[in-house]
């Protein structure tokens, strides 16, 4: 059984592998829509454009609520963070390897969030403010409080790497198995195959991909808006 | 008797030490279902803050199945990427 991601092209080890081309693909997937939907717009929305404009709507609303209706200016990051860690996940419905399947992707989606976490919170509280925050009960927190914010994107990425991979793995091992079943008994027509891994389909392509999406771009939020200084009352 | 080759020796040891590293998913099982049974008992007190309670559980498996997916981890990388072979 091969797990890993296959190489394309490339030199050694210094290769271009089909994640690297599926997330550009997706990349210009989404930023061709966003083009079509906003070329003739209308004050009356018709078709694409009413379709950007629900989406839109729908991530301004969430990140109103989960962050505060001050902090609406990462809702444009965070929107493309959700559509893009969605379809990345979802195009394994088409038996393609999803993205986030190889560590890379979420390392470098959670490396940015590590970083806006912490440019946002020097911004807001100054550095005196930030290194009293890190500090919280008292000063000998400090080292503790640093581990546990360095170890952040560790855990963030491997959630969404370890869920994806997961089901990517039970469902090559149960069509493994199924496969080897219905040649024993038909020869070469793999009848098993046709509807028994559908429920487990539905969960780790429809349901895990939704849900991780999900809690990255929820976690995402959640810590850049913790880390920020509150609104003054 | 044949003679046990050390690649054959380490990836068995490597096979074995994957399946243990899996026993540390008995914790996350337990959290997520003590996640899901506190949010039914939620659910039953107060019906209408269904949707509320339905959000915060699914964040809050998904929280704690992280420390399950770090075994799962060591135990793929012990299956598929094992460090040890390299080293005889």
């Amino acid at each position: 059984m091969e797990l890993g991601t296959k190489k394309i092209i490339g030199i050694g080890n210094f290769y271009i592998t089909e994640t690297v081309i599926w997330s550009l693909i997706i990349s210009v997937i989404m930023i061709v829509f966003a083009l079509l939907a906003t070329r003739k717009m209308q004050k009356v929305p018709k078709g694409l454009q009413a379709y950007a404009e629900w989406i839109v709507d729908f991530i301004y609303n969430w990140v109103g609520q989960v962050m505060g209706s001050d902090k609406l200016k990462f809702a444009p990051y965070i929107g493309t963070l959700f559509i893009f860690l969605l379809l990345g996940n979802l195009i394994g419905l088409f038996d393609i390897r999803p993205i986030t399947t190889n560590l890379n992707t979420p390392f470098a989606l959670a490396t940015i969030t590590f970083v806006m976490i912490h440019y946002n919170a020097v911004k807001t509280r100054r550095l005196g403010g930030y290194i009293k925050h890190l500090s919280e009960p008292n000063f000998l927190m400090l080292p503790i409080n640093l581990l546990s914010e360095l170890s952040f994107p560790l855990s963030l990425s491997f959630r969404l790497f370890g869920n994806i991979l997961g089901g990517v793995v039970i469902m090559k091992l149960l069509y493994m198995a199924l496969e080897k079943l219905s040649a024993l008994l038909t020869g070469s027509i793999p009848i098993f195959i046709i509807a028994i891994p559908l429920p487990l389909n539905f969960f780790f392509d429809i349901f895990e991909s939704v849900l991780q999406a999900y809690v990255f771009t929820m976690l995402t939020m959640a810590f850049i808006a913790n880390a920020m200084k509150p609104k003054e009352e | 008797m044949a003679q046990i080759t050390p690649q054959a020796f380490i990836l068995g040891l490597s096979a074995i030490g994957a399946g243990l590293a899996m026993i540390g998913v008995i914790g996350a099982g337990i959290g997520v279902g003590f996640t899901s049974g506190k949010a039914v008992e939620g659910i039953a007190r107060q019906p209408e803050a269904q949707g509320d309670i339905m959000k915060i559980m699914f964040i809050g498996m998904a929280v704690t199945e992280t420390t399950g997916l770090f075994a799962f981890i060591v135990a793929i990388i012990l299956m598929y990427a094992n460090p040890f072979i390299n080293l005889i």
